[in-house]
């Protein structure tokens, strides 16, 4: 089609040699859309990082308020028991390939409820799997943002060796 | 006329009261049989302000009741005050109200302090009520950006923020946190006020009125936002008062109410302020647009406040702000104490068995009483009108679930 089209056009053209493990993996870690999903307090920290301060979206991460449009969800706050089978049920609907940042203390073990909180879950990898913790209560936001950031490195390295699994 | 136009006209009669109220036009009313849905909102939507569940029973797109669902942020607060030390109970406080920790803290640490008869040196005062008002302006900020992002203004919401982050550097300056503090400790605070915040805060009175100019422009008195709010969700004062509401709820409704000035507490009579109230000039009393307009004028009043502190402040004055903090906390007895938060009037009520872990701390949440009046100033709007009465009330959830 056209970029081809165009190669032969002028003959300058140049070609890019690449996986395309490493072409996707570039395009998702560089799109990370979010869902946009505040818990508790850790959430306003989240909103202070997508604010104008910040500003999330330098890294591709666009809040959106549909768990079917999203890549990543992160978990910003205690989770409850009576919001645990929710949280559950909104990972599920992710299409793959999704992920999960666990952030603040509460979502990582329990926080500052860990103790006497008869209706916290004490960490929300007991229910979904976790890919990045990012610690504190609650953390800054340089913190969410380093956080994506090691997202980012997973995401690019994920899938590099070579896996035969389907 | 069948029930569903006659609700229409309800409608139409409020969304336009100046105007006469004229007969919708008819084409012949046909009698459709029309059944009602229930439509769940939340807990995960962008516009219920965390964790709360709306269970709207619809009639097309005409509100006929909702049913606020809320727990999913109980966080066992009363639990964990009986398991804590006084001083231990502070951060759960912060975390109750979370948009606004400074104030919860200064709720809770004056309560105790009442409970003890504590003496607080005039500086450590004048800090806290420093504070506390630069708290209310980061806590209004939240509400009046979100506000506009649930009535479809994206911009002013960046502004704001933007304004947010001075105060929370002011914050991190003194205490270290920037966001739930442990800043106030019963008879005294947690570390002397940093030698760079009073200059920030001079500097910050400046731009904050500049952006409060900008915001009424760009939002208040946007006709948008206007035909948005005006008119929307009217509460009678006679219910609020009954119902329990309080702050910018309450005081929309021409009800001047504030406990800053009724019930004065720590220095708040040193200060000449306004309450402010709604006003029938630009909307109709009670309704959502008069709830932004009080949340306005508070910002205006804080900075006013924050003049005068930064008048006042007494700069010589070298005494150690932990010098009057209690070696011992064991009071004995119980108390109601209450303050103005930005959110209206919290409560604290505790008994004190003589040890030093309380007996019973029982919170009176401002934002659970003024989402119960959701249902009744809800009921006959449109569905896009309840989002916008929703966020007029401006609640968090980790206080009313606690
Ligand atoms: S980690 Fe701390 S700040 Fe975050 S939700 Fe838990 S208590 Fe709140």
């Amino acid at each position: 089609m056209g970029f081809l089209d165009n190669l032969d056009k002028t003959g300058e053209g140049s070609v890019l040699v690449t996986s395309v493990d490493t072409l996707f993996n570039w395009a998702r870690l560089s799109s990370l859309w979010q869902m946009s999903f505040g818990l508790a307090c850790c959430a306003i920290e989240m909103m202070s990082t997508a604010a104008s301060h910040y500003d999330m979206m330098r890294f591709g991460v666009i809040p959106r308020p549909s768990p079917r449009q999203s890549d990543v969800i992160i978990i910003s706050g205690t989770v409850t028991l009576k919001m645990a089978t929710r949280i559950k049920m909104l990972y599920e609907q992710m299409a793959d390939p999704k992920y999960v940042i666990s952030m603040g203390n509460c979502s990582n073990c329990g926080g500052p409820y860990w103790e006497y909180g008869y209706h916290v879950l004490r960490g929300v990898d007991r229910i979904i799997p976790v890919d990045v913790y990012v610690p504190g209560c609650p953390p800054r936001p340089e913190a969410l943002l380093e956080g994506l950031m090691r997202l980012q490195e997973k995401v690019r390295e994920q899938g590099k060796a070579v896996d035969l699994e389907v | 006329m069948p029930e569903i136009l006659e609700r229409r006209t309800i409608i139409h009669s409020t969304l336009h009261t100046s105007a006469p109220i004229q007969e919708p036009e008819m084409v012949e009313p046909r009698r459709l049989h029309t059944e009602e849905m229930v439509l769940n909102v939340g807990p995960q939507h962008p516009s219920t302000h965390g964790v709360l569940r709306l269970e709207v029973i619809l009639d097309g797109e005409l509100v006929v009741d909702v049913i606020p669902h809320i727990g999913y942020l109980h966080r066992c607060f009363e639990k964990h005050a009986e398991h804590m030390t006084y001083p231990q109970v502070i951060p759960y406080v912060d975390r109750m109200d979370y948009i606004a920790a400074m104030s919860g803290e200064h709720g809770y640490v004056t309560a105790v302090e009442r409970m003890m008869n504590i003496e607080v040196p005039e500086k450590v005062e004048y800090i806290r009520v420093l504070f506390a008002e630069l708290q209310r302006i980061a806590s209004h900020s939240i509400a009046i950006g979100t506000y506009g992002l649930d009535a479809g203004a994206f911009t002013p919401f960046l502004y704001l923020f933007r304004d947010r982050e001075t105060i929370l550097e002011m914050f991190e300056k003194t205490c270290g946190a920037r966001f739930l503090y442990n800043y106030m400790w019963i008879g005294g605070l947690s570390h002397d006020l940093h030698p760079d915040v009073l200059p920030m805060c001079r500097e910050f009175v400046k731009q904050s009125r500049a952006t409060h100019k900008e915001i009424n422009n760009l939002l208040t008195f946007n006709h948008i936002f206007m035909e948005r709010t005006a008119g929307i969700g009217v509460l009678d004062p006679q219910v609020a008062i009954n119902g329990g509401a309080s702050g910018p709820m309450l005081r929309a409704c021409g009800v001047k109410w504030d406990v800053r000035k009724n019930d004065p507490y720590s220095i708040y009579d040193r200060f000449d302020f306004d309450v402010a109230v709604g006003s029938s000039e630009y909307a109709t009393l009670g309704d959502s647009f008069n709830r932004h307009w009080v949340r306005m004028q508070e910002w205006e009043q804080s900075l006013n406040i924050i003049e005068q502190i930064l008048e006042q402040y007494p700069i010589n004055d070298t005494t150690d702000v932990q010098s009057a903090i209690p070696k011992r906390i064991k009071p004995d007895g119980e108390i109601y104490s209450r303050t103005e938060t930005p959110r209206g009037e919290l409560g604290f009520y505790i008994v004190g068995k003589g040890d030093v872990k309380p007996w019973r701390v029982k919170p009176r949440s401002p934002a659970f009483s003024n989402l119960s009046l959701l249902p009744l100033i809800s009921r006959g709007y449109l569905i896009a009108d309840l989002i916008v009465i929703l966020g007029s009330i401006d609640i968090v959830l980790g206080e009313i679930d606690r």
